[in-house]
């Protein structure tokens, strides 16, 4: 019994890992451009096509195609940003919700025409099937590199923000951009970095998802749903709180499961609710 | 080569319809402490929006050392030489004391002052420079608005309400650091509404009345009550 509940907790806690993965660009274009980008989930599989692709192609390991992506997809994030969202963003809260809706609905036909509506998973040689003994527990190496990704990016990007320069112009711009704009700073070229730091996010959160489960075109709106709750629930602008949101919707979901598989998904919507009554500002909030 | 100097030369803002400063003319040397004196809302702000290229639309020529500054935007009008201080700081809150101080540097043309100089001036900056912009006084803000600006190597420093809300022996401080930063050779606009103690720190002055110059001149070459009734209007 003790051994099923543990068990239940881990597996929740590792696919909190893909969950904080999902999360952390949104987090950042919430965080910075404030602006909900609707199209994030179907961003994310945009990419694993990509590298489903790139890695089927030119026979390329998976993660050595992610190295080849992660600059295409900074520059397409940026590219995003300074041509099209910058364009709709600070007029109106609705107009970037219309053009990124716009953006999946493209995305979600573009790739049904293109790669027809079949469920796709990413090739991951060996370690899709390797299995470590940690205390006892037969665990899979895949969700836990994915856990180890998620807390090395997070780590990553907190340095990126909090420790150098160009994070500390990230923040002034998310801060004030009218203040920006008065000193000399440029806000539209600081909103673009930022934006292909979330494309690079987006990349690596594409790779895992591919290797972690099935994707088709449609898979987008539940990646952001997940994506959406797991920043919530951490907290805005808390990159951190991030994994955590994750890894509370992952450890809801599967002591739903255990309770009944139909519970899986709506246990994870019930407890994200249940914590936005009691704690609207999320668990760690950084603003 | 002539003496470095900003021109703003028959300068209209708007804001939509509206029109904020009307045909305004005014110029700073180098090494000049230059007052624009005037009441609420009467366009000074927008003035000093214009020169660093704010202002939603604006006619008239803007000009440094001769050439025309007034089409470039704001981040090349900084690395040209020109920094404002803004009213109300608008220091960014959740960064650190150092953070801000050093977006000043980088936004600026990084020539001149470095930020050791600048904790030499307010050494209290050196103390706090961990902290969150949020959490200093009112005081402490206004010297890391100065000090970023300073940071900017500017040829001209533009300080929007400087002494707001501030108590006066920090309003004192703070005055008292501008014949330094003039005795570098670098030409400064006061936009004040304390009329007497912007015109005690400058040479030449300015006041406008509704959108424009009302009367301008040496400080000295006007009594109280003339100054009193370009301010008011009566």
């Amino acid at each position: 019994m003790v051994a099923a509940i543990v068990n239940t907790l881990v597996q929740g806690v590792l696919i909190g890992g893909l969950y904080a993965l999902f999360a952390l660009g949104l987090s950042l274009s919430v965080g910075v451009m404030r602006a909900v980008n609707v199209a994030h989930g179907d961003f994310i599989v945009v990419v694993s096509y990509l590298l489903l692709s790139i890695a089927t192609g030119f026979g390329l390991n998976i993660f050595l195609a992610l190295a080849l992506v992660l600059p295409v997809a900074f520059l397409g994030g940026f590219a995003l940003q300074r041509y099209l969202l910058q364009r709709v963003s600070g007029k109106a809260v609705l107009a970037p919700l219309l053009v990124t809706f716009g953006l999946a609905i493209i995305i979600q036909n573009g790739l049904l025409e293109g790669y027809g509506a079949d469920p796709r998973v990413l090739p991951g040689g060996a370690l899709e099937t390797k299995v470590v003994s940690i205390f006892g527990m037969q665990l899979g190496l895949m969700p836990l590199v994915t856990l180890a990704a998620a807390i090395v990016l997070i780590f990553a990007l907190d340095r990126l923000l909090y420790k150098s320069q160009v994070g500390a112009l990230i923040r002034a711009v998310s801060d004030d951009p009218g203040a920006a704009s008065l000193i000399g700073l440029s806000p539209n070229q600081v909103y673009g970095i930022a934006m292909g730091i979330v494309g690079m996010t987006v990349a690596v959160a594409a790779c895992f998802m591919g290797l972690r489960s099935n994707f088709d075109p449609a898979s987008g709106p539940g990646n952001l749903l997940i994506a959406f709750e797991s920043v919530v629930l951490g907290g805005l602008g808390s990159l951190w709180g991030t994994l955590a949101g994750g890894v509370v919707l992952g450890v809801a979901q599967g002591v739903g499961g255990q309770i009944d598989f139909a519970w899986q998904t709506l246990a994870g919507h019930i407890v994200f609710l249940a914590v936005l009554a009691v704690r609207p500002q999320g668990l760690f909030p950084r603003y | 080569m002539s003496e470095p100097r900003l021109t703003v030369e028959g300068v209209s803002v708007y804001y939509g319809p509206f029109r904020a400063v009307h045909d305004v003319s005014l110029t700073v040397g180098a090494g000049e402490i230059v007052s624009v004196i005037g009441a609420n809302g009467a366009g000074k702000s927008s003035l000093l929006k214009a020169i660093v290229g704010q202002a939603d639309r604006c006619e008239g020529r803007i000009a440094m050392n001769g050439a025309d500054i007034g089409r470039m935007g704001t981040p090349a009008i900084v690395r040209a030489g020109v920094a404002l201080v803004p009213e109300g700081r608008r220091l960014f809150p959740n960064l650190t004391v150092e953070e801000n101080l050093s977006l000043g540097w980088r936004v600026g043309r990084r020539g001149g002052p470095r930020l050791a100089d600048v904790y030499d001036i307010f050494p209290v900056l050196k103390e706090r420079r961990s902290s969150p912009a949020r959490v200093l006084s009112g005081g402490q803000q206004q010297m890391v608005a100065l000090g970023r600006a300073l940071l900017a190597d500017p040829r001209f420093l533009l300080c929007d309400e400087i002494s707001l809300g501030l108590a006066p022996t920090v309003i004192a401080d703070l005055y008292a650091l501008l014949p330094g930063i003039r005795d570098r050779g670098i030409g400064i606009v006061l936009v004040e509404q304390d009329i007497g103690r912007s015109l005690r720190a400058s040479t030449r002055f300015y006041c406008m009345l509704e959108g424009r110059i009302s009367l301008s001149g040496s400080p000295d070459a006007f009594d109280r009550e003339t100054i009193t009734r370009s301010y008011f209007g009566s």
